[in-house]
């Protein structure tokens, strides 16, 4: 909690200083009413003159309309303050979650990361205000009691420093004791929601499965945990404010009785006691105020202990350090020439000439262990791709194909051998950057809220209508996008699940093409592609590296990771993996020969009787991506024009 | 993903027609649609709190122990100053004290005090507990409610959103209920214990403070209004936010790999900057309630002491000792103040109401239309299924399926082949009752599906999705899903057949291994392979194959297909087909094209008729 104040305190300093001092001065005008009351009684009754009277009815009402003022400057403040704050940490908390590696970001989950941004902040942020609303008045109230007891008499005041020692006491270890119970009754809360999720987003296996009932049994025992712990917690805390009762009024009672001995050998007067009571009880009202406060501050802490932990984590994976590359025009070419000479800014024409040279992608050696785990998931990868060159990396499940190409764009580092992108080592680019250069598709096709265009603009905000356009058509998502009522514009529903698996997976490759990437990864995203469709995305994609070379540019190398034959044999390099090692690298022909786990694949897919046809093994590999695929296929992506 | 089951076939618009006006429509980050507004409810206030006390009625004796102790702990608990006066005036100077009569006095208010304090922590912890058990409860009910809701409503409105119902709203009603019930119970107790002593001093002096005391109650009703339409706003957007955390938190992965952060954050600001001014402007509003009702108090205090010394002055209205006055002043202080306690929670009140009603509407959202009175089990199903002329379409004005005829024997395996889109996803959605169709029929062993209990339909089936399903539990009980009381043998067995029996060994606690939520680290293949092992274990007599093979390690596929070919033996099977072997093996390859079925039959007639199909194989298997 305080840590929070710390860090995000500091433009609500005047805020969280002035709002409590307002408060004081209300306090303060709420000590001085008995006083003007007793002057009413002393000046008027006493005298049988009414003016008296009048005039302390006008001092009240003034005070009262004073008190106002202030007290709304107050609520104001903590008001600002507070929301202003809660603002504050839930865009750190988000600015954060954007750094998370994806390991942290398992471990969190994101029912949890959702409830620490939305609920704890505003529990936070309840806490602030009402820090400021009372934590001063109350205890103001209780210290400026037991100030005013000891001076009336010492020997009694003990009694009263005893008893608020106890209540005291007992306060520390209530909150102590209930701090594990909240800790716990948040986790099980973010139990409920899983399960809830759950639900929603397997509603078809359940229903298939008639497992509505468990379903049903499952929740309401989370359900029954959660309220059995709070009401575990409710059972402890409830206990604060009967005993403080009890043991402040115990307290009384011992006041009269020593007070009545006082008084009886002269040593107090009625008066005083009588004071010295109303001041206890003033005190015991304020105590009871604090507990109240104690919860929601326990509660509070406990937040912001969650809220921290997400602080506090920190990414694994940071560009600290790396220097932005000096991009070569709009392709976003590194200045290859210059790391070559070491220095100097050569023309652009020999930078051109130089880049064409350097491998849109090197891995040298490459090993790869998640953490904790025994073994590499990838194990000493090596090979090298030059621009408009196309690698297909094929393998089993399990077998390291996403882990491989997941260390491209830095979603973990490798432990050993270095990744280059661009003949520069990831580790030097600055992360943004990089993953400017290198359009990914994901295995999951994942779409947002939105319309089209913004679900395709993630890498260029500023991509034109031509621009998307273009994407879409090389994705096989143009027709289908043209249908639609309102094109680019039509909406697209929380998880895009107003659009067929199919139709999502083409607008996620659509959406790696926008901003016009120099390395593209397909993390086997075409698998929700119909056969028709993946050969026609392979057709357009080729001719979109051969026209970005002819017009200059630097052609994009594409990777694509999949466990179909098909989609990888015309690649110029295969790489095949197995148990994260790379058990066989080359063309498809040459794998065919010598490669004993790309024989057992190609037989698994019936594509046997093919591999030995001669009319497939006339062309070239380089050639086989533009050429082969595309008699058969343009006419299928005609089809696919017209029946999309 | 946040939501991968939400893929249906061509859904275009269905979400828009069932929630018209939601958010989702309104474009860019900036605007997600979290929250959906067309789950309302129009229930009145009273109709609310008329729901509630319903909620409440299982606890009943909770609810009124807690009543009555309250009663009794606030009258013991005012009968203390009485007592403490009694005491005081037992001391009157040196000399002057009255032990005899102080010592009983003491006792008896040290047995108040004991009883008053009981009662105290009694109330407390009933209070605690029918507020918990309450939110229990409402949790319980709104997630039964909607395994009954149509799949339609699931597929149409934001997950996070009916998560928010459930989770957050529930809990909002427990704490509104739990500050509402404890402080509104005393705060009543406490304003007629006064109103009591107080008549029983001065008739007129208590006339004076019960007529100037509705000052306070306007006072805080007019913030309350205010407040009350500001907090609604806050909540909205609250929610929005919410929704778009729950969205882009889910899929943190893909923002970071496109480095779009900045841009998720400047719309994440947007919401929050908006949250702000909501939330700030909520916030003050409600805090007006406690400093405005206590200078309301002060001038009803100032009243007071100024009608109460006119009183000992003049003896008119009536004639009041100084005591009295003293009195007064102090009780008129402890009236005013329940009712400054009571507008003090008004806030959480208010917050627990608006939660009430978006809980209530989705709890009286129309449910799944249960089974016919007359429909009947399916027992031993055999596993024939007829379509005859069914026409479906999710959005009345797109027409999705047309005139679709199938009619598959006992044991007949059908591929639906076409290119995307074309409605395959959709049959599955009919056959299995998850949507119902607009025209014809749908018969399983004769039997019109609408006829038959929908447990017992969905029993016959067996189902692989495209994208797999797992929840947090073990290997186990994931792969046990459709079967729970399948021994560990037949687990494995399962397991094995569908080629998963090795890589679960391998995991840390082999078959007892928790998987996390949507499966964690596995591969896409390997929950698939979970999902087979799942259908294996449950035995249908109709198998629906949603491209279930598409993402399986290409070197157990053929295994998979083997063991799958033994599945599918004597069972009825439609597979929405990719693979050459599975479009080959079928008896009867269904070609769909724009929700029409254009070609039927076997792969050699198909071939030999040259017509789509030939095409489709022809630039797909040969040349790809």
């Amino acid at each position: 909690m305080f840590k929070l104040l710390k860090r995000f305190g500091g433009s609500y300093r005047a805020n969280l200083v002035l709002g409590p001092l307002c408060k004081l001065i209300e306090v303060v005008f709420d000590l001085f009413t008995p006083i003007i009351v007793a002057y009413m009684i002393d000046a008027g009754v006493g005298t049988r003159s009414v003016q008296p009277v009048l005039t302390g009815g006008g001092i009240l009402l003034a005070m009262a309309a004073v008190a106002i003022l202030f007290a709304l400057a107050c609520q104001k403040m903590a008001s600002r303050a507070s929301q202003g704050m809660g603002t504050s940490i839930r865009h750190s908390l988000y600015e954060h979650i954007n750094a998370l590696s994806h390991a942290d970001l398992d471990r969190f989950g994101t029912p949890s990361l959702t409830t620490r941004i939305t609920n704890d902040v505003n529990q936070v942020q309840l806490a602030i205000a009402l820090g400021i609303r009372q934590l001063m008045r109350w205890p103001f109230l209780a210290v400026g009691s037991l100030v005013a007891a000891l001076a009336i008499d010492v020997r009694l005041g003990l009694i009263f420093v005893v008893s608020m020692a106890v209540v005291g006491g007992l306060f520390w270890f209530v909150m102590k004791a209930c701090i594990p119970y909240y800790r716990s009754m948040q986790a099980k809360l973010d139990r409920i929601a899983l399960i809830v999720r759950e639900g929603l987003s397997g509603v078809r296996v359940v229903r298939a499965f008639v497992r509505e009932g468990h379903e049903r049994r499952r929740l309401a025992d989370a359900a029954q945990d959660q309220a059995a712990t709070a009401i575990a917690a409710g059972r402890l805390s409830s206990v604060l404010n009967p005993v403080t009762f009890l043991v402040m009024y115990l307290a009384v009672c011992a006041i009269l009785w020593a007070g009545g001995i006082q008084v009886n050998i002269g040593g107090l007067t009625q008066g005083q006691v009588v004071a010295f009571v109303s001041y206890m009880t003033q005190a015991l009202l304020s105590i009871v105020y604090v507990a109240n406060l104690v919860v929601v501050f326990t509660k509070a802490s406990a937040s912001a202990a969650r809220v921290n932990e997400v602080l506090a984590c920190q990414p694994s994976v940071t560009d600290e350090g790396a220097e932005p590359v000096e991009l070569w025009g709009s392709a976003g070419l590194p200045d290859a020439a210059e790391q070559a000479d070491g220095g100097g800014l050569p023309d652009a024409a020999k930078q051109a000439g130089a880049s064409k040279r350097v491998p849109t992608l090197a891995l040298r050696n490459v090993s790869f262990a998640y953490p904790g785990a025994a073994a590499d998931a990838v194990h000493d990868a090596t090979l090298t791709l030059m621009p408009g060159q196309t690698l297909g990396v094929i393998g089993g499940t399990g077998s390291g194909k996403s882990t491989l190409v997941s260390l491209i764009p830095r979603l973990y580092d490798a432990t050993e051998g270095a990744v280059e992108v661009l003949g520069r080592d990831v580790r030097a680019w600055q992360l943004k950057q990089l993953r400017q250069v290198v359009g990914m598709v994901p295995q999951q096709a994942m779409l947002v809220s939105g319309t089209i265009r913004s679900n395709l603009i993630w890498r260029d905000a500023k991509a034109t209508d031509d621009d998307l356009w273009r994407a879409l058509e090389l994705a096989q998502a143009a027709e289908f996008v043209r249908a639609l009522a309102d094109g680019l514009d039509a909406p697209v529903e929380a998880g895009g699940k107003n659009f067929s698996g199919g139709q999502r997976q083409r607008l996620t490759i659509a959406r790696a093409l926008v901003g016009a990437p120099k390395l593209l990864i397909l993390d086997d995203s075409a698998s929700a592609l119909d056969y028709k469709t993946d050969a026609a995305l392979r057709v357009a994609l080729a001719s979109y590296g051969r026209d970005a070379a002819a017009s200059g540019e630097l052609p994009p190398a594409v990777v694509v990771v999949s466990q179909r034959v098909a989609s990888v044999r015309a690649a110029d390099l295969i790489c095949v993996m197995r148990r994260g090692n790379v058990v066989g690298l080359g063309t498809h022909d040459e794998l065919v020969r010598t490669c004993a786990i790309y024989q057992e694949i190609c037989a698994s897919q019936g594509v046997e009787d093919e591999t030995v046809s001669p009319g497939m093994r006339q062309f070239p590999p380089a050639q086989l991506s533009h050429e082969t695929v595309s008699p058969g296929t343009t006419v299928s992506r005609h089809e696919e024009v017209r029946h999309g | 993903m946040a939501n991968p089951y939400g893929a249906v076939g061509s859904v275009a618009t269905v979400a828009s027609s069932i929630s018209s006006g939601a958010g989702g429509a309104s474009g860019g980050p900036d605007a997600p649609g979290g929250r959906d507004d067309s789950l309302k409810s129009a229930l009145s206030t009273g109709q609310v709190l008329g729901r509630l006390i319903g909620c409440i009625r299982p606890h009943l004796g909770s609810f009124l122990l807690s009543f009555a102790a309250s009663a009794i702990s606030v009258v013991l608990q005012l009968y203390v100053p009485i007592l403490v006066g009694r005491g005081i005036d037992c001391i009157i100077a040196a000399g002057r004290v009255d032990f005899s009569a102080l010592a009983p006095l003491l006792l008896q208010l040290i047995a108040v005090i004991v009883g008053a304090a009981a009662f105290q922590w009694v109330q407390g912890y009933c209070v605690n507990r029918l507020a918990y058990e309450t939110v229990r409860d409402l949790r319980t009910q709104a997630n039964d409610k909607l395994s009954r809701m149509p799949i339609s409503f699931i597929d149409g409105h934001a997950h996070g959103d009916l998560m928010s119902r459930v989770v957050n709203d529930a809990d909002q009603v427990g704490d509104g209920l739990l500050q509402g019930l404890t402080q509104f119970f005393t705060g009543a107790v406490t304003i007629a214990g006064t109103l009591a002593f107080m008549l029983s001093i001065s008739v007129p002096m208590a006339v004076v403070v019960v007529l100037v005391t509705p000052l306070s109650v306007l006072v805080a009703s007019a913030i309350a209004r205010f407040s009350n339409s500001s907090f609604v706003d806050q909540q909205r957007i609250q929610g929005q936010l919410g929704g778009y955390v729950e969205e882009f938190v889910g899929c943190q992965k893909l923002v970071d790999v496109f480095a779009y952060g900045d841009e998720v954050l400047e719309g994440f600001d947007a919401l929050n900057q908006e949250l702000y001014v909501a939330g700030e402007r909520a916030q003050f509003l409600s805090s007006l309630s406690n400093p405005g009702t206590r200078a309301v108090n002060n001038v009803i205090y100032a009243i007071v002491a100024v009608m109460g010394c006119i009183c000992v002055i003049t003896g008119w209205p009536a004639a009041l000792t100084v005591g009295g006055v003293q009195t007064f002043l102090s009780y008129a202080n402890q009236y005013t103040k329940p009712f400054n306690e009571i507008t003090g929670v008004i806030t959480q009140i208010q917050a627990a109401f608006a939660s009430a009603r978006r809980l209530f509407a989705l709890m009286d959202a129309p449910e799944e239309e249960p089974d016919a009175p007359d429909a009947v089990e399916l027992d031993e199903p055999r596993g024939s299924v007829e379509l005859s002329h069914v026409d479906f379409s999710y959005v009345p004005t797109r027409p999705l399926l047309r005139d679709i005829c199938v009619h598959a024997e006992p044991g007949q395996r059908f591929a639906l082949v076409g290119p995307t889109g074309c409605g395959k996803t959709t049959l599955i959605n009919l056959l299995l009752r998850f949507y119902d169709v607009d025209a014809g029929e749908i018969r399983v062993d004769g039997a019109d599906t609408a006829r038959i209990a929908r447990d017992s339909l969905r029993r016959a089936f067996g189902m692989v999705l495209q994208e797999s399903w797992l929840f947090e539990g073990t290997a186990h009980d994931n792969i046990a899903y459709g079967k729970p009381d399948a021994t560990r043998e037949e687990v494995v067995a399962a397991a094995e057949r569908a080629r998963a029996d090795s890589f679960i060994r391998a995991l840390p606690q082999g078959y007892d291994t928790v998987i996390p939520e949507d499966g964690g680290t596995f591969s896409q293949g390997q929950r698939q392979l979970l999902c087979i092992a799942r259908v294996m274990l449950t035995d249908p007599a109709i198998l629906l194959l949603d491209e279930a093979t598409s993402s399986i390690d290409t070197r157990t596929e053929l295994q998979v297909q083997r063991a799958f070919d033994e599945l599918m033996k004597g069972r009825t099977s439609f597979i929405v087909a990719h693979r050459l072997s599975t479009i080959r093996n079928a008896d009867c390859i269904l070609v769909m094209r724009d929700g029409e079925i254009i070609e039927r039959g076997t792969h050699d007639e198909l071939l030999a008729a040259g017509g789509a199909y030939a095409e489709l194989y022809t630039s797909q298997f040969t040349h790809a």
